[in-house]
């Protein structure tokens, strides 16, 4: 009798199990906790911005399911990596370093270089007037990498900070003497916050595309769902529609 | 693992040198910060005893995280824009230290209260009815006595300070956490350098336990010779 209980609740198991792992195909994709106008919350704390409605309309189109979570910028790369989540789309650039450590990125979704901004009415004109001075970035962006390939031909110190408004602020504040971050969010948060920055002139690098992450080659289905997506909503006018919406253009 | 030794070693090895620095500096006005209100705070002035109070329970009702934000980008932000005087500047290491001094130094106060406390008040009337002034009594009589139960509960609270300098990392302060999530976005190796992390965390944090246990055992031997 003990064995049969046993048996029976073995199989139960399994069949709870099964319907677990069948169910998985929501995929988890994470993103980033305030990066405007790509990501950010609204007034009501629903997560809206030009990444979070491609991705809507590229899984619309492809027909999969998946939850969106607000990580944050680091632990989004980190969540990746250990394989709690499974993608990532937070305006990460598509560089080489990060193909070498083993990324996959879909096609490129938007094309945005990095720039340096300072506060507004500041006296700073250009990178020679940061020498002996703090710049503000934040940890493990493109922008990160660009003020580091420039502080020894400068002169100046980098501080790192855990997400773009915490950027802004420390310069608003004074802390830091300018700061470096992708062009399109510093422009939208002078816009439509109202944040007293202004960028410099001539201060932007080449720039490279964002893309949509996954870390490991069993995701690449993942990816090759969303370049379809993107393809076909590219096509269909969708695409041209949600940045109009954000960048009013 | 190798790689991000051989590569970022040196730079870890610069921030557990910095979250030190960090620690000790605010430890040091924690303790004075904590000496202060906590005698405040078993004074029988009742000025001094409410404005005790309302630290103590202002800094703990308030998470270190939110302090560190408010002191770093709140304070000058309301110095130079709402009130338009301008010119004030914290760096990161001043933010975090007295951002460390006012949470350590309420949980200190707490501690030291509680210790003189403990003193019985015979002690104390003993001293006066001899003829001594208060805070002669206070320094030579309550103290010394107050001191050796205080000691486990401050070391207890050093350890956690230090701790808690990992929190300071969300004002860009270089010390081991921020430096961390750097080196983990450079290499994307995560799991790696958090187990090298958190390895020097518990090696300085285990001398700093043995060093307490020879002070304890130092004052024990004076008790008993007593």
């Amino acid at each position: 009798m003990k064995k049969q209980i046993s048996v029976v609740l073995a199989l139960l198991m399994l069949l709870c199990l099964s319907v677990a792992l069948a169910e998985s195909k929501v995929y988890t994709i994470v993103t980033d906790t305030a990066f405007r106008p790509f990501e950010y919350a609204d007034e009501t704390g629903t997560m809206v911005g030009i990444d979070v409605d491609i991705l809507a309309a590229v899984a619309a189109d492809q027909g999969f399911e998946y939850t969106l979570t607000a990580l944050g910028w680091d632990a989004s790369i980190a969540a990746c990596q250990a394989g709690q989540a499974d993608g990532m789309i937070a305006g990460a650039s598509i560089t080489d370093a990060r193909k070498e450590n083993g990324w996959i990125f879909s096609d490129g979704y938007y094309s945005a270089t990095q720039s340096m901004a300072v506060a507004a009415g500041s006296k700073i004109s250009g990178f020679a007037d940061l020498s002996g001075k703090a710049v503000a970035v934040k940890i493990g962006t493109q922008s990160a990498e660009y003020a580091e390939s420039l502080k020894d031909t400068y002169n100046f110190t980098v501080t790192y900070l855990e997400s773009s408004p915490d950027v802004y602020q420390a310069v608003i504040g004074g802390q830091a003497a300018a700061c470096f971050d992708d062009t399109p969010i510093m422009a939208d948060y002078i816009k439509s916050n109202g944040v007293p920055l202004q960028l410099v002139d001539g201060t932007a690098n080449e720039g490279a595309e964002y893309g949509f992450a996954v870390f490991s080659a069993d995701k690449q289905e993942l990816v090759d769902k969303f370049n379809a997506g993107l393809a076909s909503i590219k096509a269909n006018g969708t695409y041209d529609e949600i940045l109009k919406k954000y960048l009013g253009e | 693992m190798g790689k991000i030794l051989s590569v970022y070693g040196p730079l870890l090895l610069t921030a557990m040198g910095q979250t030190l620095l960090l620690a000790l500096y605010g430890l040091f006005f924690a303790c004075i910060i904590g000496m202060i209100v906590g005698i405040m705070s078993v004074l029988k002035n009742r000025a001094c005893r409410i404005f005790a109070l309302i630290f103590v329970n202002l800094i703990r009702g308030v998470p270190m995280i939110v302090l560190a934000y408010f002191i770093y980008f709140g304070i000058p932000y309301f110095w130079n824009t709402v009130l338009q005087i301008g010119g004030l500047t914290l760096s990161a290491l001043q933010a975090g230290t007295i951002c460390l001094a006012l949470n350590c130094g309420a949980y200190m106060a707490e501690i030291i209260r509680a210790g003189i406390e403990a003193v019985d008040v015979g002690q104390m009337e003993a001293a006066r009815s001899l003829g001594l002034p208060y805070w002669r009594s206070m320094h030579r009589v309550v103290l010394p006595q107050a001191i050796r139960t205080m000691i486990p509960s401050i070391i207890n609270q050093f350890i956690i300070t230090l701790k808690d300098t990992s929190i300071l990392s969300v004002i860009g302060f270089p010390e081991l956490v921020n430096t961390a999530k750097n080196v983990v976005s450079k290499t994307f190796m995560s799991f790696q350098t958090w187990a090298i992390v958190a390895f020097m965390y518990l090696v300085v944090i285990l001398i700093l336990q043995q060093a307490a246990k020879l002070i304890e055992r130092r004052l024990k031997r004076g008790r008993r010779s007593l």
